[in-house]
């Protein structure tokens, strides 16, 4: 399973808009180039990810060839209640990867 | 052997080390400026970003390896070593560094696969792979933020001398030293990049150009391949040598270690 780094804070003030900030080991493989000895490296790329806060989606993003290495990505979510924040990650295989985080809104 | 004799070679032997070390004159020609000086705001800023930082998760990745029991003598680095962060601060700033058991200069990548071999009955790991890499970039990180102090007497002076040589050697089609650049026009630019003193200070490095992590030997085979000649291979005693004369040549200069490079 890649290597992810994730931070959600622990705990937030209800309505206060907090920091997600997500990262995952990937080569992202862009199919375009070649290797030393002139053949063709196959693409390699996770197609999808999505953060969930609470069982509802909250950011969603369909990734292309054309993004760079470990892609991170950082976004804001309004705090309203208590509970789990998932990060999901779809590999071209279909393989997933997880990560989550417990927000505690106080 | 009676005392006094002991007592006179102990002396002996301490001022035969002081005097090694005060016979050691040598002193970089330039003031050491790191890379990161001559990065772009952004690379800079990356780099400080304790999230964001792509090298960190290979130094997390290396945090796994070191506590992985699952090798052929069941110790884990942890087994011995305890607690990275503790047991680790300072160790990067020394290497490379003379090694008995191999009797030659080895530097961190090799002294890890020497104790992997040793002590944990292992295969080395090769050179410049993930998990080489991640380890190596666990230990350097501990020493973040130390100066760089590398022994060039006793044992290490040949090897010193040969790394020194090496940078002041031309080579290549281009007919390039490593000082033609990164001493004599470092600061000024190449079309449109800078050219850095080539401190090796943050390596591993993350180099944005790769996509991923990178050794010190892969960016001296790159630049050599940049000058067009025949790069030697990773982990080779000549590369060795060129990093044992690079981290002297940048000595004052702290462990940045995982850096960020375009």
């Amino acid at each position: 399973m890649p290597n992810t780094r994730i931070r959600v804070p622990k705990t937030a003030k209800a309505g206060d808009a907090v920091e997600i900030r997500a990262i995952i080991q990937h080569p992202m493989e862009n199919g375009f180039r070649l290797d030393s000895q002139g053949t063709a490296i196959p693409v390699e790329i996770i197609t999808d990810f999505t953060c969930t806060y609470d069982g509802g989606e909250v950011f969603s993003v369909k990734l292309e060839p054309g993004l760079s290495a470990n892609p991170y990505f950082s976004f804001y979510l309004k705090a309203t209640k208590s509970g789990p924040v998932d990060f999901r990650w779809v590999d071209q295989d279909g393989t997933i990867t997880t990560a989550t985080e417990q927000l505690d809104v106080t | 052997m009676n005392r006094a004799l002991v007592a006179i070679l102990a002396c002996a032997g301490i001022v035969a080390t002081f005097a090694a070390v005060f016979a050691s004159d040598q002193v970089p020609t330039q003031k050491p400026i790191s890379g990161y000086d001559f990065m772009t705001t952004e690379v800079q800023q990356l780099q400080d970003d304790d999230f964001a930082n792509p090298g960190l998760l290979w130094v997390e990745e290396g945090q796994t390896i070191w506590d992985d029991t699952k090798v052929a003598s069941g110790k884990s680095c942890a087994s011995c070593h305890g607690d990275a962060a503790t047991a680790m601060r300072g160790v990067a700033t020394r290497y490379p560094a003379y090694s008995a058991e191999a009797d030659h200069v080895i530097n961190l990548e090799q002294q890890i696969n020497q104790c992997r071999r040793e002590r944990q009955g292992e295969s080395d790991f090769p050179y410049e792979s993930e998990p080489l890499l991640s380890i190596t970039a666990l230990v350097s990180a501990q020493s973040k933020g130390l100066p760089q102090s590398v022994a060039i007497v006793g044992p290490a002076a040949e090897s010193f001398e040969r790394g020194k040589a090496f940078f002041y050697q031309r080579r290549g089609q281009l007919n390039l030293s490593c000082a033609n650049c990164h001493e004599q026009h470092a600061g000024d630019h190449l079309r449109g990049e800078s050219i850095s003193q080539g401190q090796v200070n943050g390596f591993p490095i993350y180099r944005a150009l790769w996509q991923t992590m990178g050794s010190t030997h892969r960016m001296f085979a790159w630049c050599n391949e940049a000058v067009r000649a025949e790069p030697y291979p990773a982990g080779s005693q000549e590369y060795v040598d060129l990093e044992l004369f690079e981290r002297w040549r940048g000595q004052v200069l702290k462990i940045e270690t995982p850096a960020v490079r375009r």
